[in-house]
């Protein structure tokens, strides 16, 4: 049976599919939770020596969150560019990991989209659109993802040309941001399932055992972290009956 | 070119590549039950390892305040959902801890 479809009129199943409007909500607080963070990059870059326009290109070429940060440490610090690349490679290999899980829910089927969605895959833009309200979709991922782009790139700016106008006390509460973004993703999941709050601690306590003991660097340690304890879910979940998800198109 | 640039180039290939690879070899495959499952986990444990234990030291110095701070976003979006003031209200809270202590 054909359908034709209506931007405007959502089709009634079991599950939603998301839109452009619901794309645009949900990439709000990740605008806000990027702003502050980008803007102390912004003064960080500010003060490592570059430039505006370099700092700007930085956040807007590499859009990496702490591997800037650490990045732009290494640069004031005069480390090679080469084992900045480097660095930069492990602390973002978890992407890899969370773009494999949005890959089997997307099912994207163009190259482009998966160039230009791919792009946008941080660690908040993937969380989001993996506890979102709904079957995600292109159209849903885009604006939700070019929102916190534009709250990255533009807090960066920002930060370089007005941030040390900022009081101390204001910028230091600002780095809670991000992980309240992540805790407000968190905690009501639990009211769902209770593997979402298993797994999560477990993890958590996994890392924190992999840095503190092992002193495993930070990128290793949840990559780390995410493999074997998805692992370990796999078979302590061994015996479920909830597969819901079975996808139309 | 200077150093900068070859900085900045080299750290967006090597962030790009590991974010596009699974969306061309994972999309439209069928795969493993234990995969999928796999793939089903991941935004758990991936939350679980970003938050913990990173956001307890999120605050340099002030480990009190930060975990405060994210208490107000877990209870808050328990109760009533939602991520804006569950950001803004952490920052507040923080930054009262930060003035106050």
């Amino acid at each position: 049976m054909k359908v034709t479809t209506n931007e405007k009129i959502k089709i009634k199943s079991n599950i939603e599919t998301l839109t452009v409007y619901n794309g645009l909500i949900d990439g709000l607080p990740v605008c806000l939770g990027y702003f502050p963070i980008a803007m102390a990059f912004g003064m960080l870059s500010k003060g490592a020596g570059l430039g505006l326009y370099e700092s700007i290109a930085f956040s807007a070429i590499v859009f990496a969150g702490a591997a800037q940060f650490i990045g732009i440490s290494m640069i004031a610090l005069g480390v090679s560019p080469a084992e900045i690349i480097v660095t930069t490679l492990f602390l973002n290999f978890r992407h890899f990991l969370m773009s494999a899980s949005l890959a089997s829910k997307l099912k994207l089927k163009k190259p482009i989209a998966k160039l230009v969605i791919g792009f946008f895959v941080t660690d908040e833009s993937f969380s989001v659109a993996s506890f979102a309200k709904g079957k995600i979709t292109a159209k849903y991922m885009l604006p939700m993802e070019l929102l916190g782009y534009s709250g990255w790139v533009i807090g960066t700016g920002a930060g370089f040309l007005i941030g040390s106008i900022l009081p101390d006390k204001v910028q230091l509460s600002m780095n809670i941001g991000l992980y309240a973004m992540f805790t407000a993703l968190l905690v009501p999941e639990m009211k769902k399932t209770n593997k979402a709050i298993i797994l999560a601690v477990l993890s958590g306590i996994t890392n924190s055992m992999l840095r503190e003991l092992l002193y495993m660097p930070e990128g290793w340690s949840i990559v780390v972290s995410i493999i074997l304890v998805s692992i370990l879910g796999v078979f302590m979940y061994n015996t479920s009956k909830e597969s819901e998800e079975t996808n139309v198109e | 070119m200077n150093d900068t640039i070859i900085i900045i180039i080299g750290m967006m290939i090597v962030t790009y590549i590991p974010r596009i690879i699974p969306f061309f070899t994972f999309s439209g495959k069928h795969l493993p039950k234990k995969v999928e499952k796999f793939l089903e986990f991941v935004p758990y444990t991936a939350l679980g390892a970003l938050i913990i234990p990173g956001a307890i030291t999120s605050i340099p110095g002030e480990p009190v305040a930060s975990v405060i701070g994210l208490g107000f976003a877990a209870i808050y979006s328990y109760f009533k959902g939602g991520m804006i003031v569950s950001i803004i209200g952490s920052m507040a809270v923080v930054y009262l801890m930060l003035i106050v202590a």
